[in-house]
């Protein structure tokens, strides 16, 4: 599929678009972050950016902004070239940009946070707060924010401080604004609140480029759409007419007619066991999933799919017991866990390969054999001691095992390549032996040859009687699993059993599964969610991991 | 200060804010206030205690004591809502001083063998000088080779400490420049002087904090820096001049000190910072930075330094100060830490 740009032919001819960016290349030492990349938006449109991970998509923002420098390229707003490098006043009159993270501050209020740094006229001139927060009145009334201005930011919801951020980048005089996926942290309702808001801008003459992993949302706002895959422009296209799965196939640059996908895994079909593995009920993180039930049987490998936001990784965490969820039940060979313990979770069963190996996974500067025997130091010698022969002993099993290659069993992790200290993580999480290993991500950053030796080292902990869950957005990792659970904002979306084409998973994770799938509903019923109803107020999803720091 | 008004109430479109009781948000918008009852009940034990309590002479002389804790405080808590930290301003508080003298004072004639290289009348702001070098070696290497602060600044006070020392050869200094014993002992309109100046620079700090955007500044930088720099505040710039003028700070409360006991001893604010810090912490100011104000702070030394005296006067022995101060900082901590229902970490 070439460069299909067939973009504003008739459009740009009455108008001069807001930006214009065309022939961008950037290189961040040998990777090529964008190639010959270009986009052009016009006044009160709103454009759609979508585009797998790696495809370019932030660096373009980066770029837009003025954070960063082409290596080539030209680009121009309202038909002028772009101001200096550095001047920042002048870019951000032209461009802002929401992002994911948030960039105000949540000591302060709202007027203040609305006028930072230019609270008042000089720098050595008294600010006068009443002036300050009538002015914020003023500017929040004008864009429709329902917010008072003597809030303290800290004590909005997520969606009200977009609507701050928005409303400031506005009152730069901005009339163009990047937002990088302002849905993810939002709710339905949020989502719908927050559109209607746009919507309501565009129609002020504001253009936005919309950047989002949830092509549902692409269709709802957006008028055009530009795909990159692999740092290129691959096209830009209306929205309207354009189908899913020609949006899809852009993205993933497969045609949906081609590749029967390689259904290795539909041929094993397996006894189910009398008891599943793992059973989890009506299991719910206010704000991260509701409602989800779960069934992994003796022998299965499962894929538990999800874009960023979509709590996959979250639901994986809580079966290892990073999170305390509201309500719900989790089994493992239907003996009850303990909900939001690791250790218990360790107990009953279940070993885990966490989704950030630098983070949660390893302890860097120590040896190959400490890191993989840190779930098993009860196992290694009498009374609490951890015998050095003994860790040895079990290191070199495990590094056998997993075909670690390291020069010695003492070596530090943080000398290994990243797949193999990958592999030791995943010895820490199989050295228990668990009856289930939940893995989110386990081949992130890893070559394509320890990926298919750990998928293929899954797969036979599988065969052996026990199960595997893994949590991951990446086709390749998901392929080897028996069946596919795909999760879509904190609900289960669809599940496909093994040959599922990646256009219907992708779909699927991006929130478009449409009817036209051969998805299998809802798989069971959940069982009544009150029964093992857990209240705890001290669970924080979002923030500093509490597991995997030894 | 002025940022600290009642808040409007929440909107209809804002569940969440709505939600928030509206008893524990102004609280939590009167942490800085939190100490004010603790002092008045401290004033009413001392006053039932000792009738020398309540009287002019007594409470000026707390306040006299206060005023080089304070200035040290006043430095400490502007670097900690800046979201910095430094350690070194024990050492500077004497290392200041005892390098002005020694560049000022005559090679002969004295106990203590200075170089005499400046005329007398530049002893302070020689003084002023020094607090303002260290600084900004501080903020250099903290900022510009972006080492670790805590750890620079625990190197600086050791250095400095030492550098002290090897200057002063280990003995008190008592042969005091005139400009400082003015300083430190004259009084204006019945108060020590170095109470009014501690007064004037609390409120020039609180003002600045509160009406100016450089002010404003310290409380973006300290709450989230990328924020600020994307709000286009110059973070380092701001960040450095904050390094300085708190050790300049220090500095200045070197010559009060000096002026006052009209010597320096060898280990002039030696274990200082850790009441620097509980004043600072007990009256609000976050050690992650972003929040608490000046006038917090003040209630914190006051705090301290009054619960030494009421002790004092109620005839506690002495021996029991240091851990009556030690407890009284847990204390204040956790009375704050459920006034305002904000963890603190």
């Amino acid at each position: 599929m070439a460069d299909t740009a067939q973009a504003p032919a008739a459009q740009a001819v009455a108008t001069v678009p807001v930006v214009e960016a065309a022939g961008i290349t950037k290189r961040f030492g040998a990777t090529v972050a964008l190639r010959d990349a270009k986009i052009a938006i016009d006044p009160g449109e709103s454009h759609a950016l979508v585009g797998r991970n790696g495809a370019g998509k932030s660096t373009l923002v980066s770029v837009l902004t003025g954070i960063q420098q082409p290596d080539t390229g030209t680009l121009s707003f309202s038909g002028k070239p772009a101001p200096a490098f550095g001047d920042t006043d002048a870019w951000r009159s032209r461009v802002a940009c929401v992002y994911q993270r948030s960039t105000v501050i949540g000591g302060l209020t709202v007027a203040e946070n609305l006028f930072l740094n230019r609270q008042s006229e000089g720098g050595f001139r008294p600010i006068r707060w009443k002036a300050l927060r009538a002015r914020a009145e003023a500017l929040l009334a004008e864009y429709g924010v329902d917010v008072s201005p003597t809030a303290r930011i800290a004590d909005l919801t997520v969606e009200q401080r977009q609507f701050v951020e928005i409303a400031r980048a506005l009152s730069f005089g901005a009339r163009f604004i990047i937002l990088d996926e302002p849905t993810a942290k939002l709710d339905a309702r949020g989502i719908e609140r927050l559109f209607t808001k746009l919507r309501g801008l565009q129609e002020q003459g504001v253009a936005f480029l919309f950047i989002s992993h949830h092509l549902q949302e692409v269709y709802e706002l957006c008028t055009r759409v530009t795909v990159y895959r692999d740092a290129r422009h691959i096209l830009t296209a209306p929205v309207e007419g354009l189908g899913h799965d020609a949006l899809v196939e852009a993205m993933t640059g497969e045609s949906s007619a081609a590749d029967p996908v390689v259904a290795a895994a539909a041929s094993r079909r397996r006894t189910v066991g009398s008891q599943p593995v793992l059973e989890v009920r009506g299991l719910t993180l206010p704000g991260v999933y509701t409602d989800l039930s779960l069934t992994v049987q003796a022998g299965e490998v499962v894929g538990l799919a999800g874009a960023t936001a979509s709590g996959n990784v979250q639901l994986g965490e809580t079966v290892a017991g990073l999170h305390r969820p509201r309500a719900g039940r989790l089994a493992v060979r239907g003996r009850t866990v303990r909900l939001g313990d690791i250790p218990a979770a360790l107990a009953a069963g279940i070993g885990f390969v966490p989704e950030d190996r630098h983070l949660q996974g390893l302890v860097p500067e120590r040896s190959v054999a400490e890191n993989a025997t840190l779930t098993v130091t009860d196992q290694l010698g009498p009374f609490g001691t951890v015998l050095p022969s003994r860790t040895r002993d079990f290191a070199r099993r495990m590094i056998e095992d997993l075909d670690i290659k390291t020069p010695d069993a003492a070596t530090p992790v943080s000398a290994l390549s990243g797949g193999n200290q990958q592999k030791v993580v995943v010895a820490r999480a199989l050295a228990t032996e668990p009856e289930l290993v939940v893995a989110i991500r386990p081949t992130n950053g890893v070559d394509i040859k320890s990926k298919e030796f750990l998928l293929g080292r899954f797969r036979r902990h599988a065969e052996q009687g026990r199960a595997a869950l893994i949590v991951s957005d990446e086709l390749d990792d998901l392929r080897t699993c028996d069946r596919v659970v795909t999760m879509f904002h904190g609900r289960i979306a669809a599940e496909y059993p093994a040959g599922w084409t990646d256009e219907q998973l992708v779909a699927a994770m991006e929130g478009i599964a449409g009817t036209e799938h051969p998805t299998q509903p809802r798989p069971t019923d959940p069982t009544d969610p009150t029964d093992a109803t857990e209240t705890e107020h001290e669970h924080d999803p979002k923030g500093p991991r509490h597991g995997g720091h030894h | 200060m002025a940022a600290i008004t009642e808040p409007g109430l929440a909107s209809e479109a804002a569940p969440a804010a709505a939600s928030v009781p509206r008893r524990g948000l102004n609280l939590a918008r009167y942490r800085d206030l939190s100490l004010v009852p603790v002092l008045l009940v401290l004033a009413l034990i001392g006053f039932i205690v000792s009738p020398a309590f309540l009287t002019s002479a007594n409470l000026l002389g707390v306040a006299q004591q206060s005023t080089e804790l304070s200035l040290l405080v006043l430095g400490e808590a502007l670097i900690l809502v800046v979201g910095k930290m430094d350690l070194s301003l024990e050492s500077t508080i004497g290392v200041a001083p005892v390098i002005a003298m020694w560049l000022v004072l005559p090679s002969h004639g004295g106990r203590f063998q200075g170089l005499g290289a400046l005329p007398t009348w530049t002893a302070i702001p020689v003084c002023l000088l020094v607090g303002a070098l260290i600084g900004a070696v501080n903020g250099f290497l903290i900022l510009k080779l972006r080492l670790n602060g805590f750890i620079v600044t625990l190197g600086a006070l050791t250095m400095l400490r030492g550098l002290q020392v090897a200057i002063s050869q280990g003995q008190s200094i008592v042969e005091v420049p005139n400009s400082f014993l003015y300083l430190g002992e004259t009084s204006w309109l019945g108060a020590p002087a170095a109470v009014w100046i501690c007064l004037l620079l609390f409120a020039v700090g609180g003002a600045a904090l509160a009406w100016l955007r450089h002010g404003r500044a310290l409380y973006a930088i300290g709450g989230n820096a990328e924020a600020a720099r994307t709000a286009g505040i110059r973070v380092d710039r701001i960040t450095w001049t904050v390094l300085i003028i708190g050790s300049v700070l220090a500095a200045f409360a070197g010559v009060l000190y000096t002026g006052h006991y009209g010597s320096v001893s060898a280990d002039q604010g030696s274990g200082w910072i850790f009441q620097v810090f509980a004043a600072t912490v007990i009256g609000g100011v976050s050690l992650n930075g972003g929040k608490g104000t000046l006038f917090g702070a003040l209630t914190g030394v006051l705090t301290l330094q009054l619960v030494v005296n009421v002790m004092t006067l109620a005839g506690v022995p002495p021996l029991w100060n240091q851990f009556l101060n030690g407890l009284i900082i847990i204390v204040a901590l956790i009375i704050s830490r459920y006034a305002s229902g904000e963890k603190q970490e």
